[in-house]
């Protein structure tokens, strides 16, 4: 038996209002879709770390989470399909005093933004990369991903895909990155702690956060509402801090290792910039200052 | 305002077409730039590396021209000039995240040094067949800015108005050199740095609670606000209001594409810059650009000793298409002749504001080398007949 429970909730009390563009509200993603839990996981991480707002910058590529960078109070870029990551590179670069977030889906990624990702984590660019893993294309009508399980049904996988998915933690890990986690969004207190620890951190940090998409997933592979998802989670997901990335794959409804996988501090592409520079031209280097290239009237 | 003098490298140079052009984005107050190794366009960005970190500038190679072009659109929001460089197969790549720079009306510089296509083409060798693809490659209604140099000296000189009119107009600006001109070594003036006028990124002075990053007020140039000013704006590559908002419908569709292609058509005569020779009382006159201009003259030297009154219109802005002159002059002579490196290209843009009232000859070469200037010749002969 269900039961409806009757409260109204004043938008501007909400803890996290604040971050969010409630003139846009409400949003567009469906009922217990799992990208807003991670949102508010985000805001809550922002609010606790006392980081000054103003510099901080959301990038978000196309797809359900693309939309992102659109819901948030915060300069917020939304770019094209799989180019978050390059676009984000930019906006760093041109002013290296920002704190750029990213925030993408599996398709936009790791399927077609795929060459950015592993060359961003190669460089250890100074960037927060989030990534809302659903195993499907939501946007489009629920096609293949990159990260659909073996078996697990999607449009245009009606038979089931055969495709080998990625394991996204040990791309990003062998590739360099600094900061590597994953979680469920069933997980909000240690993704909410994993957000607040990479925004302290500096490289590039990517952090997986598996979600629910109840409208296309969930309803092609019959797993029920995203609810039911969330209890998949909880019954299969292991905390595993520190285990070695080449065992964190994702089979069909089965186990999800989560946890914190990499946390070392490396240079950084500016931090070895600098250096590099500084040591081979001395005085002549002119650094670009933090506060960035734009050339003042 | 004078340019920053840290970037202009004043003297008198012997330098080939891109280095001239990397020097002229310097001097242009260029300080960002992300690229991908192409030829013929490569010594742009091997300049600019060289000299990048002694100017305050930073130079990122991405990992490919999808990457540098979102690269430079997303540096550009912080204020500060950036540039990518490339040739054609790298030009066709980055079309689509030209289109978000004209969309979210971002300044910022795309080199294009055009090599033969389609395709792989002649990588080596010279071609002028990108010049449709620059007025129309990305999807999507959206007018544009081009300029296209015909020496060393101008791919300098011409920089200066890129990097200004991208700032002017809220708008990528496309710079359509050629194989021959990026490789052909010259004598090049850099002038003092308070002799260089660059316009600087604008910043608005409205209060962040107020701001509205697409709001525009009589003029077309919405104000700009750069990441990290506490302005907290938002937007996107989607249809979107004033407030930088997505809104899916017919309506906010037209006010913002019809104002994103009026800002440029409604002022292509402000915006158009051509050299003309000879043009008054002409009976046929060339329309040329680039490499091909210089061919050029001397078909017409070879012309005007056989006593045909030719004139020349030079297009230093080949985008926005100075529609007006060229309409005037069709009903004044008896033919345009374009000779070019393609097949046909902006010979049907003449042939479109001629309107039919006088024929607009082609002079093709199908690339990989330029005209023989009796070619040319000859067309204007028969031309004038």
């Amino acid at each position: 038996m269900s039961k409806v429970i009757e409260r109204t909730i004043d938008a501007t009390e909400h803890p996290i209002s604040p971050y969010i563009r409630m003139d846009r509200m409400p949003h567009i993603w469906c009922p217990t879709c799992g990208i807003g839990t991670v949102v508010k996981c985000y805001a809550t991480a922002l609010d606790e770390s006392g980081i000054d707002i103003n510099k901080v910058s959301i990038v978000s590529g196309i797809g359900c989470t693309g939309r992102t960078a659109g819901y948030m109070n915060l300069d917020g870029f939304h770019t094209t399909h799989g180019r978050a990551v390059p676009f984000a590179t930019g906006l760093k670069l041109g002013r290296p005093e920002l704190l750029v977030t990213v925030f993408s889906g599996d398709g936009d990624l790791v399927g077609i933004g795929g060459n950015h990702f592993i060359h961003a984590a190669r460089r250890n660019i100074d960037l927060l990369v989030i990534l809302i893993n659903n195993f499907i294309y939501g946007m489009t009508g629920g096609q293949n991903a990159p990260t659909t399980p073996i078996t697990a049904k999607t449009s245009t996988m009606p038979f089931g895909n055969f495709e080998r998915p990625f394991n996204i933690p040990h791309l990003a890990a062998s590739c360099g990155a600094s900061y590597v986690a994953r979680y469920t969004s069933l997980h909000v207190r240690r993704m909410t702690k994993a957000f607040k620890e990479a925004l302290s951190r500096k490289g590039f940090r990517f952090i997986e956060i598996v979600t629910p998409c109840s409208t296309l997933y969930a309803r092609l592979n019959k797993l029920g509402t995203g609810l039911n998802l969330i209890n998949y989670y909880e019954k299969s997901s292991e905390i595993r801090n520190g285990v070695d990335t080449r065992d964190i794959d994702i089979s069909f409804q089965d186990k999800i290792i989560c946890g914190k996988f990499i946390d070392e501090e490396r240079p950084t592409f500016l931090d070895m910039m600098h250096d590099h520079y500084k040591r081979t031209l001395g005085d002549r280097y002119v650094p670009m200052s933090n506060e960035g290239g734009m050339i003042r009237e | 305002m004078k340019t920053d003098p840290l970037g202009v490298l004043t003297g008198e140079h012997y330098l080939d077409g891109d280095y001239a052009c990397g020097e002229g984005a310097m001097a242009a107050g260029c300080r960002f730039v992300a690229g991908y190794p192409i030829t013929p366009s490569t010594e742009v960005v091997e300049r600019i590396s060289q000299r990048f970190p002694m100017i305050g500038g930073t130079f990122i190679q991405m990992e490919d021209e999808l990457a540098s072009m979102a690269a430079i659109v997303g540096a550009s929001w912080t204020g500060v000039k950036s540039m990518t460089v490339t040739s054609g197969p790298g030009f066709s790549l980055m079309m689509e995240n030209i289109g978000l720079a004209a969309m979210m009306e971002t300044p910022c510089v795309v080199v294009n040094v055009q090599r033969g296509g389609p395709s792989t083409g002649l990588p080596t060798m010279v071609g002028q067949a990108d010049m449709m693809q620059a007025r129309w490659g990305s999807h999507g209604d959206y007018e544009i800015i081009a300029l296209c140099p015909e020496s060393p000296q101008e791919a300098f000189d011409l920089m200066t108005d890129a990097f200004n009119l991208a700032e002017e107009y809220r708008t990528p600006v496309l710079f359509m050199m050629d194989e021959c001109v990026g490789h052909m070594t010259e004598k090049v003036v850099i002038p003092d740095p308070d002799k260089i006028d660059i316009v600087p990124r604008k910043l608005t002075r409205a209060k962040p609670e107020e701001y509205k990053p697409y709001l525009v007020n009589g003029n077309m140039i919405p104000e700009f606000a750069r990441a990290g000013d506490g302005y907290k704006f938002h937007t996107t590559g989607l249809t979107h209001d004033e407030k930088g908002y997505p809104v899916m419908s017919e309506e906010c569709q037209a006010v913002l594409v019809k104002r994103l292609v009026d800002k440029i058509r409604l002022n292509a005569d402000e915006i158009a810059k051509y050299k003309e020779d000879g043009v008054d009382g002409a009976d046929v006159v060339l329309v040329t650009y680039g490499i091909t201009a210089r061919v050029a003259r001397m078909g017409i030297d070879l012309a005007r000793k056989k006593g045909v009154k030719v004139g020349v219109i030079r297009l230093q802005i080949v985008w926005p298409f100075p529609e007006k002159r060229i309409r005037e002059l069709a009903g004044k002579i008896k033919a345009f002749v374009v000779p070019e490196i393609n097949y046909g290209q902006i010979v049907l843009e003449v042939e479109r504001c001629a309107a039919g009232k006088v024929p607009a000859i082609l002079v093709s070469h199908m690339g990989g080398g330029v005209h023989n200037p009796e070619d040319i010749r000859d067309a204007i002969l028969e031309a004038a007949k």
